[in-house]
Formats: structure tokens, sequence, C-alpha cells
């Protein structure tokens, strides 16, 4: 039992196993999953679909924090993207074909990469601190996108585009689809490779990896690039999810939901060390908390109150201080090594 | 090196404010080098300070404002907030020097107006509050306040449903569930459309709302709180969405159930954009209690009377109609915004 409790994923799941209890508990049919015109449909398949987004930008951002950075400008670059897949469709003259919903989604996710250029630009060539360099974008993005979009609600009409928020495959939504891809990738290329231990060497301690012929600045560069373009991606899935680009609400916040859920996985936020499958656990749980608001009933003027409560006590679940102080028979602190938090 | 660098990179960035600061400058004295023109001739010189370009909404509001303006042959000075006070302030502060007839605005905030009001108010140039109102306790800071009756909008969605409860019971079980997709939490149009409605449909015992939760005025809050709704309500026979953009987002939700939106499920929402309305005349919403944008000109004819001395009420409500689907058809090709 106490292999089982001091493993850095134990009490993430936990709480979202004891999150799941609650809704099955305020609404039975909380787990049912029926076929519904050829798809899955269910509140667990609403929490995957909506999560998507979420969890595709946690991962990004799972990596830049583990180089003990972090990246704000994400909610910004999310708005960006809708803002220019839809702005794109909108002006071409066939807004429903393939071939312009798949321009329009490149050119979307393009524009991301070069933003996150930007990004890893100053902070790894000029070396400005990553909150300071990315609130540059934060703040001026959402005005960029604004700008694209002519400060309206654009909507369009497109099939495809409206597949990657909204639709399915093989009775699954394309967007989890899309996010657990990229997720497998990552996975493979950070810890199948040296990759994952580069970035946590930059974390720990980038002077000293470069002395060791780590190339810190192009690592560091490169995490600021990769969260744009999984921003981007994103950011398509959310316009998509509503077939419109709504430059002052899209993605807004979405930037602390990324960086709780890494927080959740049990990242630190010191750098040097991260947990994919751990933000993979936070982002759902994070979703699922999102969805519990409304299905169990939350009012509106407590709800930010019940999520805040939630995610304290996680935390404090996480933390082995915490839970060292709160259980009756106290074990010595170093008995208890998983330091989460 | 990074020193230097990061010296350069501030440069920039206050370069940059003093340039955002420069040109609200621009504004104001490009706007009194205009103002001299007008001390001479019976034309009415009005100087308005808009909250900003925020929503299709506002710049419809805008451009009904410019438009009417020009065909009531009054000088309109224009000025945009970009949503800050200070701006907005400035912009009146700047109308109060140019002398001119009437000032108008659509306050930012409720609060910190008293100082300005009273400096138009010395100057004897009368004020005319749209859209938003001042928290003030001196009346006479301002001549009328023109704008939208929140409660009363609400008022009409319920009264809608009280009207047409029979249709919209869809599951034919005799009690009516409705669920309520809320404004941003706090916000006047989320309160007020709520009581308005709830006071209407206490009329009829067989309506009850079943959930109520925010969506925060957007399509995609309004889609996700509907998605749960479908799964934790049972039987569910009305939305009722405090805009159009929650309503649409609930319709696609709806779908993604497998259900018809605007028959198995009554959709009623307020405001009456042009999706909004598109969405109605295709028969997916069912209701629209419309929230006008376009009173230019009503404001014009106000400033007329305000200038010229006559008495205006103290509080001038938007013309507002409400749309069924029928209607919605009628109107949608000449839909403004």
């Amino acid at each position: 039992m106490r292999s089982l409790t001091r493993h850095t994923l134990f009490w993430p799941l936990l709480a979202l196993a004891l999150l799941l209890v609650v809704n099955v508990i305020a609404t039975p049919s909380f787990f049912s999953i029926r076929i519904q015109d050829g798809h899955l449909y269910g509140s667990l398949i609403d929490i995957l679909r909506n999560g998507a987004p979420t969890l595709l930008i946690a991962l990004g951002m799972t990596l830049v924090i583990a180089t003990r950075g972090i990246d704000l400008s994400v909610g910004a670059i999310v708005a960006i993207a809708g803002a220019v897949t839809c702005t794109y469709l909108a002006g071409s003259p066939d807004e429903g074909s393939v071939s312009r919903a798949i321009v329009a989604m490149s050119l979307a996710v393009g524009v991301c990469v070069l933003l996150g250029l930007w990004n890893g630009f100053l902070i790894a060539v000029l070396g400005i601190q990553p909150i300071i360099a990315t609130l540059v974008l934060m703040t001026a993005g959402r005005g960029l996108a604004m700008l694209i979009t002519d400060g309206q609600i654009i909507t369009v009409n497109n099939a495809l585009f409206k597949k990657v928020g909204a639709g399915f495959v093989l009775g699954l939504p394309v967007a989890i689809l899309i996010a657990m891809a990229v997720f497998a990738v990552t996975a493979v290329l950070t810890r199948r490779t040296a990759l994952g231990m580069l970035i946590e060497s930059v974390g720990i301690n980038p002077e000293a990896s470069r002395l060791a012929g780590v190339r810190a600045r192009t690592i560091t560069w490169t995490v600021y690039v990769f969260v744009a373009f999984c921003a981007g991606i994103a950011g398509v899935m959310i316009a998509s999810n509503t077939s419109a680009a709504d430059a002052n609400n899209a993605g807004l916040f979405i930037e602390l939901d990324a960086i709780l859920a890494v927080v959740i996985g049990g990242t630190s936020l010191a750098g040097g060390r991260f947990s994919l499958t751990g933000t993979l656990i936070g982002a759902m749980f994070i979703q699922t908390l999102a969805t519990t608001i409304p299905t169990i009933g939350i009012p509106s003027e407590t709800n930010y109150l019940f999520k805040a409560v939630v995610v304290i006590l996680v935390c404090l679940l996480q933390s082995p201080k915490a839970r060292a102080a709160l259980s009756v028979r106290r074990q010595s602190p170093l008995l208890t090594k998983g330091s989460a938090a | 090196m990074f020193k230097k660098l990061m010296t350069v990179a501030a440069g920039v960035v206050l370069a940059g404010g003093l340039a955002a600061c420069g040109s609200d400058g621009d504004g104001g004295s490009g706007g009194s080098g205009g103002a001299g023109g007008s001390g001479g001739s019976d034309e009415i010189t009005m100087g308005f300070a808009q909250v900003g370009a925020e929503s299709g909404w506002r710049t419809a509001n805008t451009k009904s404002i410019q438009a009417s303006a020009e065909e009531a042959g009054i000088d309109l000075k224009f000025s945009d907030a970009q949503q800050k006070q200070e701006n907005q302030i400035k912009a009146i502060r700047s109308y109060i020097q140019q002398k001119v007839d009437v000032i108008a605005f659509s306050p930012v905030v409720e609060t910190g107006w008293d100082t300005v009001l009273a400096e138009a108010k010395r100057a004897k140039i009368p004020v005319i509050l749209t859209d938003r109102s001042v928290d003030s306790d001196d009346t006479s800071l301002y001549k009328t306040f023109l704008g939208s009756d929140f409660v009363l909008e609400g008022e009409k969605a319920g009264q809608w449903l009280v009207d047409n409860a029979k249709t919209s019971d869809t599951n034919g079980d005799g009690a009516i569930k409705v669920v309520e997709l809320q404004g941003t939490t706090g916000a006047a149009p989320a309160i007020d459309r709520k009581t308005g409605f709830e006071d209407k449909i206490a009329a009829d015992d067989t309506i009850e709302i079943a959930a109520s939760q925010t969506g925060d005025f957007t399509r995609d809050g309004g889609k996700k709180v509907m998605e749960s709704f479908l799964k934790s309500q049972q039987d569910i026979d009305v939305v009722y969405a405090h805009n159009d953009d929650m309503g649409l987002g609930a319709i696609e939700a709806i779908e993604a159930a497998g259900k018809k939106p605007g028959v198995d499920i009554k959709i009623i929402t307020v405001d009456a954009v042009k999706d909004g309305m598109t969405a109605l005349s295709e028969g997916k919403i069912n209701f629209i209690v419309e929230c006008n944008p376009l009173l230019g000109p009503q404001l014009m004819e106000l400033a007329k009377k305000v200038v010229a001395g006559e008495e205006v009420p103290e509080r001038v409500v938007t013309e507002e109609t409400v749309f069924d689907q029928e209607q919605a058809k009628a109107v949608l090709a000449d839909r403004q915004y």
C-alpha cells in the first residue's frame, strides 16, 4: 500500500476517481454511453472531447515548465489560430471546400509556430524572463486576433473544419484522437530518446547543461515553438467546436487551466522533472471538474469558489507535508518521499 | 549584451506606450480643430464617447449613431475609449473645451463620473447617457438615459413562454422544464434578464426552471453547459439563453444529442444578432427578444430636444421588438448586424 501511495500518479488519479464518483452520485447515468448517429455519446465522451484542447496545451506546457519556463501567451495564440482559420475560410470564395479548410488550418498553425518562434527568441536568445516575455504576447495577441476578425464573431460553414473539434471518427471524437496522437509522439520523442533528459537537464541548470555539451538555447527555443504549435491546434479545435471564431473569449484563461493540469500531474514548477502521463490525468481532471459544475448544479455565483476549493484540496493531497500533518498516524516526513506539487 | 538588449526591448515597449498615448492626443486635437467651425452656425454639435468596438453589437451601435447623426444634420465628434474610463473622461473634457452643444456617451463603468459630469454641467452642456447607466446620487448631472430595459427583455421572454405554454411542453408530460443559460455572473444584463423571466413565468405553475448555469455569454460556454444539462436533466422542454451566442452553442449540443432544436427542445434567446436571426428563420430557435443597438435615430431626436431646452423624460427605453420565426424570415435580408 505504501509503495502505491508513494507513486507520483496515485494522488491525481485518486482525485479524478473521487470526482467521477461525485458525478455518478449526482447523476446515476453519468457513465452511460450510447450510440447516437453512429458515434459514442455520453458525459465521458464530452469530457474527452472538451478536454482535448486543454490536454494539448498542457502537453506543450509540461515541456516548457520542465525547462523552468512558463508560457502565458497560449490563450492568445488559441484566439489567433481560430481567428486566422475562420477569417480565411469566410473570405474564400468556396467556404465549404475541403482544400480551403486544409489551407486555412495549416495557415493558422503556421502563424502560431511563428509566434512560438518569437516567444522562444525573446527567452532563449535575448534572455528575457519567460513570464515577462510571454506576457507580451498574452496581452498583444488577443488584440491581434481582434484585428484579424475586426472584432466580430466570424461564423463559417465547412464540414471538414467542423470535424476537427466537433466530429467523430470510428465513433470517437476527432479532437481527442488528435490530442492523443500528439501525446504519443511527444512521449516517444521525450522518453524513447535522450530529448526528455536533455530538457530536464536544461531545467535543472541551463548553464551547466551548456557546458556539458547540451544545446540549451536550442532546446529552450524548441519547447516554446512546440507549445505554440499545440496551442495552434487547440485553437483550431476550439473554433471548430462552434464553427466560429470569438476573438474575445476563445481560450480565455486556458493558460491557467493548462498550468494547473501540469501541476496536478506532478510536474514541478521549479523545472527539471516532468510527467506526461501526469499531465494527461491533470487535464482530464480539470475538464471533469468543469463538467461537474453544471452536472451537480453548483450555482453560477459560487462555481469559481467550488473550483478553487477542489483544486486546493488536490494540491494539499499531493503535498507530503500536508498529508503528514493531516494523518493521525504521523510518519516521519523523510519516509514519504514523493515530493509532488 | 543582455542588459543592452533588455534596455532596447524596454525602450521599444515604452515607445509603443507613448505612441498609443500620442494617438489619443491626436484624436483630441484633431477634434478641436474641427470644432472651430461649428460655433456660429445653427447646426448642433454632438460629442460622443463610445466604449470601444468589443462586439458586433457595439459596432452596429456605432454605425447607427454615425449614420443617424449625418441624416439629422448633427455634427458628430466621435471618440473610441477602447474600454478605458480614463480615455472616456479625456474625451468628455475635450468636448467641454470645444464647447459642443450636447455630450452623449456609453459609460465604460458605472462609477467615477461625478467630477467630469459636474464640469459639463458648469459649462452648461447637457449630457445624455446611452446603453449603460451611471451610478450617481446626483441625477441632475445628466438629462436622460437612453437604453435597453434588460428586465423588460426577460419579461418578454417569460411572457412568450407563458403564452405558448401548451406547445412548449414538447414531451407532453404536463410540466414545462426550462434550463437557463445565464450571462456573465454579476453582469447587469444577466441579473435583469433572469429576474424579468422569473417574474413572468411565476404566473404558470407548470413552468419551472430545472437548472441554471452561466455560459459567460459565449457560444463555447453555451455549448458546454448545454451538453451537461442534456445528460444530467431528464426531459428538457425549453432552453432560455440570455443571448443569441449561448443559444447558438446550445443548438449544437442539442443536435449532437440527436434532438431537433426548436422542435424537441424549444429555444428562447435575447439580442437578435444576425446569426441568431438566421437560426430563428431556420426554425432552430423559437423566439428572440430584441436588444436593439440601433439607437441612433432616438438619440438624435433626444439631442435636438435637449439642445432646444425642451423637457425630456429621465429614462427613455430603446424601441425594441420581439421576433418569432415568421417575422425573422421577413426581416433577415436587411438585418444590419
